[in-house]
């Protein structure tokens, strides 16, 4: 129990779909068949259910956390749900499939290994699943499942679930993302969630449980460019750590060792690892996501803000960034305006350049002529910041090629950007 | 090729710290509670790593309704003592006095919702632009849709409809002068990931966690703690009984479970196989069906 619990891994993932397609009946299954729900929370929705004359328990009741949403039967905004096996620890962002679904989703998908996408087997491909796989492949998910739900409503029929996939198939080729698998299921009888449907022995994959616990994580991350962006720095002049100046901050890509030639941007001055460090203990190397400190064998000038990197691989510098923003504010672009831009540890200021086009989320057209950016708008712009940015393209690192745009008067986030 | 993977706790330990090195950075006058609980002792703990070897850049606050379990308060002195920490302690109590808060009368008198007066008084008078809790999101429904950069109003005042999307690592700490943050560094966490820590990193906890005798009645079939701060019905007979608790709280609306758990390995095998949730014997949540929804909105934790 100790030891297999101590080594399981995390996994997060989203699921997204219709109003209708069975999302809040397939994470009450998932909770319920891992035993995430407990009796008294079982027992709460039971007396809703009842309340509100329904003739079954209503699961979905336990994905809605706000009193309006209860009462209106609406999920405003994206809840975060756990539930693990022996192998893994999941998180699920469940966010709202009809509700200002775009700004929710991107959200929700942010953080995310995985996304879920479910289709009702008897509607097959509908404009959100669209929507969805353009979202989730927009926000460098690396794996989808595509999920056709309602299974014992088309009899189990094999050539619905295979020509679903091949129209999904064709549609996704324009996207971009690594790995995408298929599953028929039925959230509401339980085939095929977490036990093996009898139903569908035509069907040779793996269960969607068997799928969440064995897609290969250990990938998602950036192993290779090595980006250290500082956070803050730590000082102690105890007498223990008399003299100390680590930099602390979490491990945005590759793989830093002891001894590493690293090279300190903007300011370019190079020096060597002298100790990793994770609190009290020292280590030999921090890949992502570490939280770590570290400390130069020179005395450099560093702060936050500054990136920690190697010799020979750097981030782009610039102040003139390409961005896809996913316009989250329900006030409109202002392209006079000057907003601010969080960036890993940096905050300056930018101006708009251009607004290049808008995304058609339908049809993945660029729509050149409409230069109004709304909420839930997707829209390709050209900023200027106040001083150079170090980043990455965000296909290439989601951290370090990410970024959201703040209004100064409000201080409210207004969009979110992915560095083209 | 080696593989670079980290275990779930490590995920979760590396992205606590993170936000905990965030508030250091983006906030100028921060505090973290402490109640002495389980989940602030394990944020306590993490405040130490996040800042070693430097001091944590954190003062702690307590609020004390003064109805407390005098264990966890030995425990609380105890530690603040042994780390070097700053304390600062609000007092339900001195607010009552004062004339700020009407305390409530009757069988069922608590004084948890009276804390947030208390905690919005502390937060004005040592001017704090962040106040960090151990508040998960596997706790209740309500908080399952808390941020873990989340704002508050002048007044001090939770608007969970217009919440600011939080995504990827970056976070929005900017604000109003008057306004403050309330910041969830743990919020992923799960019960059984707060005890598997504690296991791993062999932290420190309470007394009252572990199973221990004590004298005890029963309320709405809830176990609760015999104590001078609850008015008992007479047909609320005491009784000895082996428990612990699974959470802390205060005296008047903690409840207890049987149990004869007296090690951290053990707790997790109780936690593992249990069927109620954490909050499931806490009388403040029973309230109504949104009864902490309510209270957040008005400053609580």
């Amino acid at each position: 129990m100790k030891n297999s619990y101590l080594n399981m891994e995390l996994m997060r993932f989203s699921t997204a779909g219709n109003v209708d397609d069975g999302k809040s009946t397939l994470i009450g299954r998932l909770l319920y068949d891992s035993k995430a729900i407990f009796q008294d929370q079982y027992e709460s929705i039971q007396e809703i259910s009842l309340r509100n004359g329904e003739e079954q328990v209503n699961l979905a009741l336990l994905t809605d956390g706000l009193k309006e949403e209860r009462e209106q039967g609406i999920t405003i905004d994206v809840a975060y749900r756990y539930f693990a096996t022996p192998k893994r620890k999941f998180i699920i962002a469940d966010t709202p499939g009809h509700f200002q679904y775009t700004k929710n989703m991107v959200t929700g998908a942010s953080t995310c290994n995985l996304s879920i996408i479910l289709i009702d087997a008897r509607k097959g491909i509908v404009e959100q699943t669209k929507r969805h796989a353009f979202i989730a492949s927009l926000l460098g998910v690396p794996h989808l499942i595509f999920a056709i739900n309602k299974m014992d409503l088309v009899e189990f029929d094999a050539d619905t679930f295979y020509q679903i996939k091949s129209e999904i198939e064709s549609f996704v080729a324009k996207l971009n993302v690594k790995d995408i698998q298929f599953v028929p299921i039925s959230a509401l009888k339980g085939d095929n969630v977490v036990e093996e449907s009898k139903n569908m022995d035509w069907y040779r994959g793996g269960t969607l449980m068997y799928l969440l616990e064995n897609v290969h994580v250990g990938s998602d991350y950036n192993h290779v460019d090595c980006r250290f962006p500082v956070q803050h720095v730590i000082r102690s002049q105890s007498s223990e750590a008399p003299d100390y100046c680590g930099y602390a901050g979490r491990v945005f890509g590759g793989v830093f060792k002891k001894g590493d030639e690293v090279v300190v941007l903007p300011s370019g001055e190079s020096s060597k690892i002298n100790t990793i460090k994770l609190a009290e203990k020292s280590i030999e190397e921090a890949f992502a996501p570490m939280s770590v400190s570290m400390t130069l064998e020179d005395n450099l000038d560093v702060s936050r803000g500054d990136m920690i990197v190697r010799v020979s691989n750097k981030p782009t510098v610039s102040e003139d960034i390409e961005v896809i923003f996913v316009w989250l504010s329900e006030e409109p672009l202002n392209s006079t305006k000057k907003y601010i831009v969080k960036h890993s540890s940096n905050e300056v200021k930018c101006s708009i350049k251009e607004m290049r086009y808008k995304i058609d989320i339908n049809t993945l057209h660029r729509l050149q002529e409409d230069k109004v950016v709304e909420m839930n708008d997707i829209a390709r712009i050209a900023i200027v910041t106040s001083k150079p940015l170090l980043f990455d393209r965000y296909e290439r690192n989601r951290n370090t090629g990410s970024l959201i745009l703040i209004d100064e008067a409000t201080n409210k986030t207004v969009a979110a950007g992915m560095i083209v | 090729m080696k593989s670079y993977r980290l275990t779930h706790l490590q995920e979760l330990e590396a992205e606590a710290i993170f936000v905990l090195r965030e508030v250091a950075a983006q906030f100028e006058h921060s505090a973290l509670l402490f109640s002495g609980g389980k989940d602030s002792v394990v944020m306590a703990h993490l405040a130490k790593k996040a800042f070693f070897p430097a001091e944590i850049p954190f003062s702690l606050i307590h609020i004390d309704t003064g109805h407390n379990f005098k264990e966890t308060i030995e425990f609380r002195d105890n530690y603040i003592k042994k780390n070097n920490f700053k304390l600062i302690i609000g007092s339900v109590q001195q607010s009552i006095d004062e004339g700020d808060l009407t305390e409530e009368v009757g069988f069922d008198a608590s004084r948890n919702a009276l804390q947030s007066i208390t905690l919005l008084d502390v937060i004005k008078k040592n001017s704090f632009d962040c106040v960090m809790g151990g508040a998960r999101r596997d706790e209740e429904k309500s908080r399952a849709k808390e941020r873990f950069f989340s704002h508050r109003d002048e007044l001090g005042q939770w608007d969970p409809k217009s919440q600011r999307p939080e995504l990827w690592n970056v976070f929005n700490g900017k604000k109003k002068a008057g306004e403050h943050f309330r910041v969830f560094p743990i919020s992923n966490w799960t019960e059984m990931d707060v005890w598997q820590y504690i296991l791993a990193e062999n932290i420190e906890i309470p007394s009252i966690y572990f199973a221990h005798k004590r004298a005890v009645f029963l309320r709405d079939g809830v176990t609760m703690a015999a104590s001078e701060f609850i008015t008992r019905r007479d047909t609320e007979k005491v009784f000895e009984e082996e428990i612990r608790f699974r959470t802390i709280g205060d005296v008047t609306c903690t409840g207890a479970v049987v149990s004869s758990a007296n090690s951290v390995e053990k707790i997790i095998e109780e936690v593992a196989a249990t069927r109620t949730t954490e909050r499931g014997n806490r009388a403040d949540d029973k309230r109504s069906e949104s009864a902490m929804e309510d209270r957040k909105k008005e400053g609580y934790f």
